[in-house]
């Protein structure tokens, strides 16, 4: 049967193009990979070449036509045996000299016709049940260092595909000395000091993940992921959607995030909403010890990668850490740390402290807020945040990190859209000042979040003084 | 700054060219030619408007893959950049869920979310198909870390072109894969241009070379003739799986198209395309030596083009008849639901 040779695409955005030169002529013998004829896109002049043997029956457009469109026949190739007579009769019409329809059609369904209903769009989302209150019935006290390294060691004994891997987490046990006892338990196979070279052993983590071991890769702090970021974002987030479901990544990337003390703006940055904002992504950031053990529990079992930011002034607080190891904490569940009528104050990691302190100082002054924990970042429990609202109707959120596309940028938003007419004055955000970090301990301290910063913002909420 | 700096002269892999058995070079002939023809048919459809966004080919490239394919076992891995579909048919995954995600439907690997760059295959341990130059090294040293970690005697193929090799994350895996002695073989596709930059203009020193301060075997290799990349890799191979940590082999290879589909290709002569195609062909030159040496009969060959060429066209109806994905996949695969 005789074939057509249509006018093709060459770049992603071609709708039509110059036929400049025939390379062929009629009659010519063409086998696969010969050059036919030259094209002038908007770009460049490309090579259009046969993917069919034969010879040319017929050239349907002319060298020099302009504006042919994507998908013209241009031409007939012939097989053994078959006449130009076939080919004329079965070419059709020359296409008219008329802009090219684009090559993707509009089918005239706009998305509200057309999308499911996503996640964000529905009511506000419910947090995962939890049994954690029941567990507090017998508690140790547990610095948050020493949580944090339980958690490890539990699921490093329940599974055996768990390893951790970073700088410094074997020998030295520790930059930050979260690892301690690690190596000597689970020898130097399941607890890897690294180099130091974050982009290289974030991605060599992913790779061991897509084949199914469990890794917990550690920063030494968040500052130091920005180098990797690429394999948290593009490799580790992404894949399961790319590969429609098949290649899962439980990964867990843990360190330090935020500002420590005195160490400057390359060392002091929260990047909570930058990896909030990506889907494909698990986000937590607990404040209490028992909260660090039972949420880094549920991130290593998590089949999905989880960015688990803990925080260096953390390390050393102690709290009460149930001694059951059945103790787990959802992702995805808020905390309520105080009960109040008058205002809402949201914070995570060590904000929540801050915010507990702004409480007590609203006391005084007769105003009650209500404090949530927000733990979980990404899903975030919205459902928890909009009750509260519905009853005090004044929303503060805290945090360290920028304002601008904050945590509190983002639940302003969902005030908007789930309680709005609840809202008795606009949400106001308590955030680390929009500079660098300076190094200067006065300067620094007023970058930073403060329980009087916080209590005057939510007087402000509740117009007073 | 003027090029004119001496190269010095390479070490070409010298393993003798094995014997290959004639059961052996057709089952090589058919692999490429498959290859050749999935990617003539993948222009073809994309001239067509059928597939969308970048389309990187592999023609010209094909005895690289399935020389090293051929010395691999079960449960080994395959890595690679953007440019893989070639790697995927050498894989053994299906052409036609290959050429459905080319065309973003339904019926392809990565079920139309994926496309060209993306795509994966947990059966035939083929871990993508991935966008970003360079990724794929880290990702790959990683696989090896498990089968390291899994003691299960298996390694890992890492594909990447001699532009990826100059990403600094290449050279934060060979350090990590020579300190543990990482079960994998890193092949670069040295095709001479990382999209439109000569080797000459980017590269500095010879890329087989670029392992060595780590201590890992490097050697080039004639990347256009199937048995002797097949030849090194067996040897290779067989130094990695007894534990000696990873090697380099520097295949030098060509492509015969541009970059991606809208390359037009002027950073080189048309002399110099005609003249690899008509010397060095992969696919020609077997077919010669199949030939010659009488291992086959000119209608032997011409059954095995037409059998490929109905496996090419059942794939390309197949990815033309498969649906789009319905719009509810929108929000499928996002996370695995615990």
């Amino acid at each position: 049967m005789p074939i057509e040779v249509l006018m093709p695409a060459l770049s992603p955005t071609m709708t039509e193009g110059k036929l400049a030169k025939w390379v062929k002529k009629e009659g010519d013998e063409v086998k696969s990979g010969d050059v036919l004829a030259e094209i002038e896109t908007d770009k460049a002049t490309m090579e259009v070449e046969a993917v069919d043997e034969g010879r040319i029956g017929k050239i349907l457009v002319a060298e020099g036509t302009e504006n042919v469109a994507v998908n013209t026949p241009i031409a007939v190739i012939l097989g053994e045996g078959e006449s130009a007579v076939d080919a004329v009769s079965a070419a059709p019409v020359p296409a008219p000299k008329v802009a090219a329809e684009p090559v993707v059609k509009d089918s005239g369904a706009r998305p509200d016709a057309t999308l499911p209903t996503g996640p964000e769009k529905g009511p506000a989302a419910a947090p995962p049940a939890s049994d954690e209150d029941k567990f507090f019935d017998k508690t140790v006290k547990k610095t948050v260092r020493e949580a944090l390294r339980d958690a490890m060691a539990e699921e490093m004994r329940r599974d055996p595909t768990v390893f951790l891997m970073g700088e410094e987490v074997a020998q030295y046990q520790g930059a930050y000395k979260v690892s301690q006892g690690l190596l000597q338990e689970f020898g130097a196979d399941r607890v890897i000091d690294t180099p130091i070279t974050e982009y290289g052993f974030a991605g060599l983590g992913v790779g061991a993940a897509f084949k199914g071991l469990r890794p917990i890769v550690e920063f030494m702090t968040f500052n130091f992921a920005m180098q990797a970021i690429d394999h948290i974002v593009n490799s580790a987030a992404k894949t399961l959607y790319m590969s429609g479901g098949q290649m899962g990544c439980p990964i867990v990337f843990r360190g330090p995030n935020g500002a420590a003390a005195r160490v400057a703006a390359q060392h002091s940055q929260d990047f909570t909403p930058w990896y909030a904002s990506v889907p494909g992504l698990k986000v937590v950031a607990p404040y209490s010890a028992s909260d660090f053990k039972g949420l880094l529990k549920s991130a290593i079992r998590d089949p999905n990668p989880v960015i688990f930011l803990e925080n260096e002034i953390l390390y050393g607080q102690t709290f009460e850490v149930p001694e059951s190891e059945d103790f787990i904490v959802p992702i995805g569940r808020a905390k309520i740390r105080r009960t109040g009528t008058d205002v809402t104050i949201t914070a995570h990691s060590l904000m929540v402290s801050y915010a507990l302190a702004a409480a007590e100082l609203l006391e005084k002054d007769g105003i009650s807020a209500e404090v949530i924990d927000l733990r979980s970042i990404r899903p975030l429990d919205t459902e928890t945040i909009v009750n509260s609202v519905k009853k005090t109707n004044r929303l503060v959120t805290v945090e360290e990190a920028w304002p601008t596309c904050s945590i509190g940028s983002e639940l302003s938003a969902l005030m908007m859209e789930h309680a709005f007419d609840y809202l008795d004055a606009p949400v106001i955000r308590v955030n680390g000042l929009d500079v660098p970090m300076p190094y200067a301990a006065n300067l620094e301290k007023l970058v930073l979040p403060s329980p009087d910063r916080i209590a005057d913002a939510a007087k402000k909420a509740c117009y007073r003084k | 700054m003027a090029a004119s700096r001496r190269r010095p002269k390479a070490q070409t892999e010298s393993a003798p060219k094995q014997a290959a058995s004639a059961e052996e070079m057709i089952k090589f002939y058919r692999e490429m030619l498959l290859i050749r023809r999935f990617e003539e048919k993948a222009g073809q459809l994309y001239g067509m408007g059928l597939i969308g966004g970048f389309c990187h080919l592999y023609i010209g490239q094909e005895a690289v893959v399935v020389g090293v394919q051929a010395a691999l076992k079960d449960g080994d891995d395959v890595i690679t950049s953007y440019r893989d579909h070639g790697h995927m048919l050498a894989c053994g995954m299906d052409p036609k869920g290959v050429m459905a995600e080319l065309t973003g439907r339904r019926g392809g690997y990565s079920k139309g979310k994926g496309g060209s760059m993306h795509m994966f295959s947990r059966e035939k341990n083929f871990y993508g198909g991935h966008g970003i130059v360079g990724a794929q090294v880290p990702l790959g040293t990683g696989l090896a870390f498990a089968h390291k970690y899994n003691k299960d005697d298996g390694l890992s193929a890492v594909y990447s072109g001699d532009g990826a090799i100059n990403q600094g994350q290449v050279y934060e895996s060979f350090n990590m894969a020579a300190l543990w002695k990482l079960p994998v073989l890193y092949v670069i596709e040295n095709n001479k241009y990382a999209m439109g930059t000569s080797q000459e203009r980017a590269a500095a020193g010879e890329l087989y070379q670029r392992g060595s301060a780590y201590g890992i075997p490097g050697h080039q290799v004639n990347g256009m003739d199937v048995l002797e990349v097949r030849a090194a890799a067996e040897k290779w191979v067989e130094y990695i799986r007894a534990g000696n940590g990873p090697v380099i082999l520097e295949m030098k290879t060509y492509r015969y198209r541009g970059h991606s589909m809208s390359d037009p290709a002027k950073y080189r002569t048309k002399e110099e395309v005609e003249k690899m195609r008509s010397e060095s062909d992969p696919i020609d030159n077997l077919k010669r030596n199949l030939l010659d040496g009488a291992y086959v009969t000119e209608d032997q060959l011409k059954e095995i083009d037409r059998e490929v060429k109905a496996v090419v066209t059942e794939a390309a109806e197949f990815s033309q008849q498969s649906p789009e994905p319905d719009p509810a996949e929108l929000w499928t695969d996002v996370l695995v639901e615990a």
